[in-house]
């Protein structure tokens, strides 16, 4: 408990200087930008910001980029239950509820509750951060390699576990993105792979360029394609502050969906996205009149937003203390580790403190920023509502482009973009979900690398992965989680838990 | 032959070949194999590329014994001017410099909308310009030349 406070802070001393500060709002800013913004998510945002974090401190660069993923779960709310479209993919299940608030004349309720339940689960959850992180790095220093292989195995089969859709096909994605992350030079020997004598790819492919246009490009296509059709509530939003009913009937749901949203936000391929939506479904299941979701019931708004945010911060514990990111925003993170120089791991926590608990108070810090920001300017966020796609979109080609050129200066990484924003297209037409794929493309050098080592140190014998009881828990967890999802009746929970009427 | 479920089908197929060829990639130019003790470059991708194959088709094997929707058709208008723009700006930018590419960006992937304004859409390009060279440029110092070539 001491050392927590004394931890704690050191990172309010970090957290708190005039430099963090303004980065923390920045990054809230940017956030609820692009999360009120449809079309553009902050995998794309974080991607096409890296660059320009280069020249940051460390300890900046990760708490902006972090202020952008929490703080699109609040921009999110706000297009979902203005018009009726999510701003954030997290948001989907709020639109459901909140949009039938809005338009009842209560967006206000509706705006607010999602902020304050936000607020609350993020809260919740930077403490977890800071209470779970220390023992579970402690842990992970116990890791061999052969533990690190079985437990990105899991990680993996959780990912697709997790993912909407196909099974089977969410395999094939993260077989497909592991190999795609072969590409390159192999480490251990030097040899280029996969390079076709083009010597821009003895570097591999950037994971940035495979992230933009996956789910930057392919997404405004996809857009694009579709007709514009929007009604808002710009109007109506007044009395943002809910009664007392409201919150009465709201504090349960909160307090489920930060619990469900934390849990989840921990587990590999989880994050915010799955927390709104089963806090949703939690939601529908045990209320003892289910009759109005889906007409503006409050539960409806507060739960997945909650969730959301809760499950945006939770997920920074498995990338801060076993270096594996759980989802594609943490894969980015990782990304903007290593430029920075370090080295994703438990390690950070001990060599980096200062970073380490900067990092988790400036979230709680960022969260309150995000409620005041919100509230009073949620005038602001509708405004921009208003700007229609036909100029919207060329503005975010236009900083993707400048971010991913930047990423060498030269025009071969953009050219791959494009190359996958086409693929990420073909993907979207064939109903493969690409966040196994990036989480496959980011683990793919770090499996193999572990997969070797763990049998170098074995002399070859492969029963060390079975040997090591960690490493053998691990992979009973993965098997056995594959084995319940090809459960019949399991799938159809799992279907039906996706699909939302 | 009918396709019953040809997103999963062609899903498969795409599965099978990225797979297979890798694997083929492997054997072709002889990436060294090593053995379980010291595994070479080539150990893991192949099994990986073989275990891809195969599971693609499995993929599409099983396509055929569940039904589901056709795979809509291609937008090929806001495709080729999408991208066909980013790779425009990608290969010109250091020439043209980035005010003037950002305006070509701009109208380019303009075309691939519903409605073009020229107008409207010009406008906006030079408003982007001006704040990207701002922001980028002046303030986080990225390298990019801000006038064409033949000009600065």
């Amino acid at each position: 408990m001491e050392s927590l406070i004394a931890n704690l802070s050191l990172g309010l001393s970090v957290a708190f200087t005039p430099e963090a500060l303004f980065y923390c709002l920045l990054g809230c800013l940017l956030g609820t930008l692009i999360g009120v913004l449809p079309g553009i998510g902050p995998v794309a945002t974080i991607a096409m910001l890296l660059p320009a974090t280069f020249t940051l401190k460390p300890e900046l660069a990760l708490i902006m980029l972090a202020g952008i993923y929490y703080g699109a779960q609040y921009g999110g709310s706000t297009t979902a239950i203005l018009v009726n479209l999510p701003g954030e993919s997290s948001s989907v299940v709020t639109a459901l509820d909140g949009y039938q608030m809005a338009r009842k004349g209560r967006a206000g309720a509706a705006l607010g509750i999602a902020a304050l339940g936000s607020f609350f689960a993020g809260t919740v959850a930077t403490v977890l951060l800071a209470v779970a992180a220390p023992p579970l790095a402690q842990i992970a220093f116990k890791f061999g390699p052969a533990e690190y292989f079985s437990l990105m195995t899991l990680g993996l089969i959780a990912a697709v576990v997790l993912a909407h859709g196909s099974v089977i096909k969410a395999i094939g994605m993260i077989l497909l993105g592991l190999l795609l992350g072969l590409v390159g030079t192999d480490v251990n020997s030097g040899m280029a792979r996969f390079n076709f004598s083009i010597p821009e790819l003895s570097d591999g492919i950037g994971f940035v360029a495979v992230a933009m246009g996956v789910f930057g490009f392919a997404e405004i296509i996809k857009n694009l394609e579709q007709g514009e059709e929007r009604e808002i509530f710009v109007n109506k939003v007044k009395n943002l502050l809910p009664t007392k009913q409201d919150i009465k009937d709201a504090a349960p749901a909160v307090l489920r969906g930060t619990a469900l949203g934390s849990l989840l936000g921990i587990l590999p391929g989880g994050g915010a996205v799955l927390g709104s939506f089963s806090a949703y479904t939690l939601e529908k299941k045990i209320a003892k009149d289910a009759s109005q979701f889906g007409k503006g019931d409050i539960r409806g708004v507060a739960a997945p937003e909650s969730a959301n945010n809760a499950a945006a911060q939770t997920s920074f514990i498995p990338l801060l203390t076993l270096g594996i990111p759980p989802n594609p925003v943490m894969a980015l993170m990782v990304g903007a580790m290593i430029i920075q120089g370090i080295q994703p791991g438990p390690q950070v926590m001990t060599d980096k403190p200062g970073l380490f608990w900067g990092m988790i108070v400036s979230m709680w810090i960022g969260n309150l920023m995000l409620v005041i920001l919100n509230l009073p300017l949620i005038g602001m966020w509708i405004k921009l509502l208003t700007v229609p796609y036909r100029l919207l979109y060329p503005a975010i080609l236009v900083f993707c482009c400048i971010g991913v050129y930047s990423l060498s200066n030269s025009p071969f990484d953009v050219v791959v973009t494009a190359a996958f924003g086409m693929i990420g297209y073909i993907f979207i037409k064939l109903e493969c979900e690409p966040a196994p794929l990036l989480l496959g493309f980011i683990l793919g050098p770090m499996m193999e690398e572990n997969l070797r080592r763990a049998m170098l140190l074995s002399r070859g014998d492969p029963m060390t992965f079975i040997n090591r009881p960690l490493s053998a828990t691990l992979l009973g967890i993965a098997l056995l989680l594959l084995v319940i999802i090809m459960l019949p009746a399991i799938r159809k929970k799992r279907e039906e838990a996706f699909v939302e009427d | 032959m009918r396709l019953r479920n040809p997103k999963d089908f062609w899903a498969g197929v795409m599965f099978a070949l990225i797979g297979f060829a890798f694997a083929y990639v492997v054997k072709h130019f002889e990436y060294p194999m090593g053995d379980s003790r010291r595994m070479g470059p080539g150990f893991f991708p192949y099994y990986l590329g073989l275990v891809l194959g195969a599971l693609g088709v499995f993929i599409c094997v099983k396509s055929f014994l569940s039904d589901g929707g056709p795979v809509s058709k291609f937008a090929w208008k806001p495709i080729f001017w999408i991208l066909g723009a980013v790779i425009v700006f990608g290969l010109t930018v250091k020439h043209i410099g980035l005010a003037l590419a950002i305006i070509v960006l701009v109208l380019l992937s303009s075309f691939g909308g519903h409605e073009f304004k020229l107008k409207e859409q010009l406008i906006a390009g030079v408003i982007l310009a001006v704040g990207s060279v701002a922001v980028f440029v002046y303030g986080l110092k990225l390298p990019f030349p801000i006038w064409p070539a033949f000009i600065g």
